[in-house]
């Protein structure tokens, strides 16, 4: 995906910068895998090697290939490159954003009210859909999914108040 | 010998019965919409429809059970093709081609080689049942955890080594996934560790919810920057690309024995069909001459996993059947199922119940040749799926993805976790760190780690085990010898450039 | 719309939902599906159970309602005992437990115990034996002790399921007795320590009897004791002339070391006694079933049922016996955690 940078019509964040604090965010994991297995125990017990004694190395083997990571991305000159464009990153977040939503809300709303919700916005506001098609579509999936696994396969999925309601 | 054929085809006999082909029918449909929708894997899908086949003979439930399983397992192939979303850890290895080959327009030919080449592998490991049963079972006695590990090692070093990534993003990326694999119950010591006192990460990270996240929803962001399409939707498809694409599979019949070879013997050994797609995969792109391509959409990075995917998993419901041991967890389910029907796996399965036995291997020949053509009649429409505009499609894989990894353990929290995966999954793939690696890691780390700390265990300590045996030995050198391909190949290609007698190959 | 949500179809396989079973005389009945958590993976012995149960329930229209087995195998289990704990007052919901009832929270420290929950019924006990490699010139318990005795620590190897669970809890049992340690292998699931020992890599397990008859009746594997305080009640001869009966219990043996595991039903806390008696009538009538009964001789299960104080008080006891051996072996979570 060394591409990226095909488009460089925008401005953006440095795809250098980016790729920094991915080497940052790896290493902090690698310590965070070092310290909960000196937490277990690192050596050899009973149970033959300690359940720490795998995640340890691990671990270090982390922290260890992302620093070489940042050296090897400090050694080479910067070539200017974007990791993606502003409107890249705004089109990424009209995702990411509803989808997070979406699943905050899973718990409280059951699954199917809020998948309704995620399709028939996301038609409407992205695909720019009219009304007419988004709200049939939005009903009709969620309904085909409670009929397979509530019905069908058995599979009991989060449910919410309106589920209730209706006695399931 | 020949009362074995007499009692095959007594088998086809029963399994021929109209009423059996309809269950077979029945079976093979069901099994590919259990395959599509990740919720229901092939375990579930057989686990929930177990209790209503008590009221038929144990042949025509097997029947009906043992085809869900080939459908999911066909079924599996569709989405790792179509949106990057395998639904059971062995179809991983197809995305790999799978993908770009659906998004270069080729998706028909894709679904087409997949299918196949199932059939193919699936097709092999059953003659090879059918011809050498017991002596196969007897094989599968000699694994202990430490030939047991070197099997795994074998999978990670043909594996290893390949991306075109960075070295070491390729080794963080593994470890990562090797750490992500240890959160959880540690199954040697019975200990909790690296869950930092959170209710919520007992269960651990459950590779499916991994792989939906980096895969699904991590794709959908990377089209979504791109834009709002899916490249080369606009492909025609119909039913001729089933004949165009087999006309072409032929030339591949070297590969794909290999990989029926590498599926079976992966299958018999308890190691199971993901080690066997993904050393098949490694092998393939080593040996064949297009494999700087692999990765880009080369059909022969569809053929060689399916095939020793598939091949594997025929071949572990011989352990199964013989020895009791299943080798996956839907395996798992279909052997409830034989107790619950009163037959009782194990080593007189085959003396005792001839009538099951041969029924059901004829089944699998029968499932598997159904199984085929119904789903190649499908190819057109799976692939018309693509042609859905994406800001209709694109919710739909959400909202299937987010339905997907709560199935995992009936948890809310792994929907959260899905999402952080995927945007893991984007930040990753962006700054050019492979995921392979880490998925492997994820899906094998745990059980080669408990494999290696059984055999230490058992010997105290004391390395020598890995080589105490021909069979472990023989496997580790291997390993050992795949891990250092590139160097051992560069220097055969030095020492014949000195014009020195090269040893052949 | 409870008649629509009734109706269940597979196509040329339909078995329908029971709309018109008997409705027995107790007044609460569940008005949706019936949940049954498994707090262990698909395929295990409390999964098989638990879905052949389903099955019955099914068969024998014994539910209005459709019942569903929902698998939480996490954290050794914890994970499905955390969610009926979590689940106060929900009337549709039972757990089917296994010795990981007590041995998780005590090995793991996640909190949750017998008591959070509302007894149910205790369904059957499972047995344990110790079985050994056909090929191994031990035919008695005797033997096998001898030869363990006579051979340094750490030289024989027991194979069994998980790691601080029951298996390891005879294991432990087993070195207290012999007075010497043993070193123990543990195993994902049954099947496969079964296997281990028919292939000789390890040299004992205490496997449930339906995980190893198979190897016994081809003569894989010999059944050396049983862990009961009683012989087992099966004499259909299963291996040349030997049946379940003919097994000797440890204890006489010359091997005291007792040990059963509770396969039984529990609630989440706070559930009406209503519900509770209409479950227990429908265990009662799955009992009667042939299917149950062919569940319960195949496995060599002892049948013992319980309810109500009874059960109560067996569980308690259960707890305080694997505390004192969990204590013993040094195998309760450290506080920290």
């Amino acid at each position: 995906m060394s591409d990226t940078a095909h488009e460089s019509g925008g401005a953006g964040p440095s795809h250098r910068s980016v790729e920094a604090g991915v080497a940052v965010v790896v290493a902090a994991v690698g310590l965070i895998t070092v310290l909960g297995s000196l937490k277990v125990g690192i050596g050899w017990g009973d149970e033959g090697p300690k359940a720490g004694f795998f995640p340890f190395y691990i671990g270090l083997a982390i922290i260890i290939s992302s620093v070489i990571n940042l050296y090897q991305l400090f050694t080479v000159a910067d070539d200017g490159a974007v990791f993606a464009t502003w409107d890249q990153i705004y089109k990424v977040l009209t995702v990411v954003i509803p989808t997070a939503i979406y699943v905050a809300v899973i718990p409280y709303s059951g699954i199917y009210v809020a998948s309704a919700l995620l399709i028939g916005l996301f038609m409407m506001w992205l695909g720019k859909y009219s009304v007419l098609v988004a709200i049939p579509t939005a009903i009709a999936v969620p309904i085909f999914f409670f009929i397979t696994f509530e019905r069908w396969f058995l599979v009991p999925l989060p449910k919410g108040p309106i589920e209730k309601l209706l006695g399931f | 010998m020949f009362d074995d054929i007499g009692n095959l085809m007594h088998g086809f006999a029963v399994v021929l019965q109209p009423q059996n082909i309809l269950l077979m029918v029945v079976g093979i449909v069901l099994g590919v919409i259990v395959g599509v929708l990740p919720g229901l894997g092939g375990a579930n899908g057989v686990a929930i429809l177990l209790p209503l086949t008590f009221s038929m003979s144990p042949t025509s439930a097997i029947i009906m059970l043992s085809c869900i399983y080939w459908g999911a397992l066909f079924g599996g192939a569709i989405t790792s093709i179509l949106f990057n979303i395998p639904g059971e850890p062995w179809s991983v290895a197809t995305t790999f081609d799978g993908y770009p080959m659906a998004q270069q327009g080729k998706a028909g030919e894709a679904l087409t080689a997949a299918f196949t080449s199932s059939f193919v592998g699936a097709l092999f490991a059953v003659i090879m049942i059918t011809l050498v049963a017991p002596l196969v079972a007897s094989f599968a006695l000699r694994f202990g955890p430490a030939e047991i590990f070197s099997v795994y090692f074998l999978a990670f070093c043909s594996f290893v080594g390949l991306s075109k990534e960075p070295p070491f993003k390729t080794v963080a990326s593994m470890m990562i996934g090797f750490a992500l694999g240890a959160v959880g119950l540690d199954q040697m010591t019975g200990q909790l560790r690296l869950t930092f006192g959170s209710e919520t990460l007992i269960g651990g990270f459950d590779f499916l919810i991994a792989v939906i996240g980096l895969f699904g929803i991590g794709e959908i962001l990377l089209t979504m920057e791109e834009g709002l399409s899916f490249r080369g939707k606009s492909a025609k498809i119909d039913l001729k690309v089933v004949i165009k694409t087999w006309k072409e599979l032929p030339k591949y019949w070297m590969l794909s024995l290999r990989s029926c070879l590498i599926g079976c013997w992966m299958g018999i050994s308890p190691a199971g069909a993901t080690p066997a797609s993904f050393m098949s995969y490694g092998i393939a792109k080593r040996i064949s001459k297009r494999g700087n391509n692999f990765g880009k959409g080369e059909i022969e990075g569809v053929i060689a996993p399916e095939t020793a995917a598939h091949a594997a998993g025929t071949a572990a419901l011989l352990p199964m059947l013989s020895l009791g041991v299943p080798g996956s967890p839907t395996a798992a389910v279909l052997l409830g199922g034989l107790l619950i029907w009163g037959l009782q796996p194990g080593p007189l399965l085959f003396v005792e119940q001839t009538e099951f036995v041969w029924g059901l291997i004829a089944s699998m020949y029968m499932g598997n040749l159904v199984g085929l053509i119904v789903v190649l009649t499908c190819v057109p429409l799976f692939a018309a799926i693509l042609r859905i505009p994406f800001s209709v499609i694109a919710p739909i894989i959400l909202v299937l993805c987010a339905i997907g990894a709560y199935t995992v353990h009936n948890n809310t929290f792994d929907v959260v976790m899905m999402l952080v995966f995927g945007v893991v999954g984007y930040f990753m793939k962006k700054a050019n760190y492979p995921l392979a690696p880490m998925v492997l890691a994820i899906v094998l780390g745990d059980k080669a780690e408990v494999s290696l700390r059984q055999a230490l265990l058992g010997s105290q300590g004391n390395l020598g085990v890995f080589f105490s045996n021909a069979l472990v030995s023989t496997v580790m050198t291997l390993a050992l010898i795949a891990l250092f391909w590139p160097i051992i190949q560069n220097g055969l290609g030095r020492l014949r450039g000195k014009g020195a007698a090269a040893p052949a190959q | 719309m409870s008649v629509t949500s009734r109706i269940l179809s597979f196509g040329a396989a339909a078995v329908v939902g029971a709309a018109f079973a008997i409705a027995p005389a107790a007044a609460w009945e569940p008005t949706h599906p019936v949940e049954i958590i498994v707090p262990a993976g698909t395929g295990g012995g409390a999964d098989q159970m638990a879905r052949t149960m389903q099955g019955i329930i099914t068969k024998h229209n014994l539910s209005k309602q459709p019942v569903v087995v929902i698998n939480k195998s996490g954290g050794a289990g914890g994970e499905g005992f955390l969610d009926v704990k979590n689940s106060k007052g929900n009337d549709h919901k039972l757990i089917i437990t296994l010795s990981n009832l007590f041995t998780t929270p005590m090995a793991t420290g996640i909190p949750f115990s017998w008591k959070d929950m509302t007894p149910v019924a205790m369904m059957a006990l499972d047995e344990f034996i110790l079985w050994t490699n056909a090929e191994k010139p031990y035919k008695t318990v005797k033997d096998y002790v001898d030869a363990i005795k006579a051979a340094p620590d750490n030289t024989f190897k027991m194979g069994g399921t998980g790691s601080k669970q029951e298996d390891q809890i005879i294991t432990v049992a087993l070195q207290k007795a012999t007075g010497k340690k043993m070193i123990y292998i543990p195993q994902a699931g049954g099947g496969a320590v079964a296997v281990q020992l028919v292939g000789n890599h390890v040299d004992s397990t205490v496997n449930n009897p339906i995980e190893a008859v198979a190897h016994w009746r081809a003569g894989k594997l010999n059944p050396l004791c049983v862990f009961d305080s009683k012989k087992l009640d099966y004499s259909e001869k299963i291996s040349g002339d030997k049946s379940w009966a003919d097994i000797p219990t440890c204890k006489s043996a010359g091997l005291d070391v007792e040990y059963v595991m509770l396969r039984g039903y529990f609630m989440p806390p706070g559930v009406s006694k209503d519900a509770v008696a209409y479950y227990i009538d429908m265990f009662k009538k799955v009992r009667e079933t042939p299917e149950w009964k062919k569940l319960m001789s195949d496995g060599a299960f002892n049948t013992t049922f319980m309810v109500g104080d009874e059960y109560a008080k067996w569980v308690a006891n259960a707890e305080k016996v694997h505390e004192d051996l969990m204590k013993e072996a040094g195998f309760l979570a450290a506080k920290s955690n």
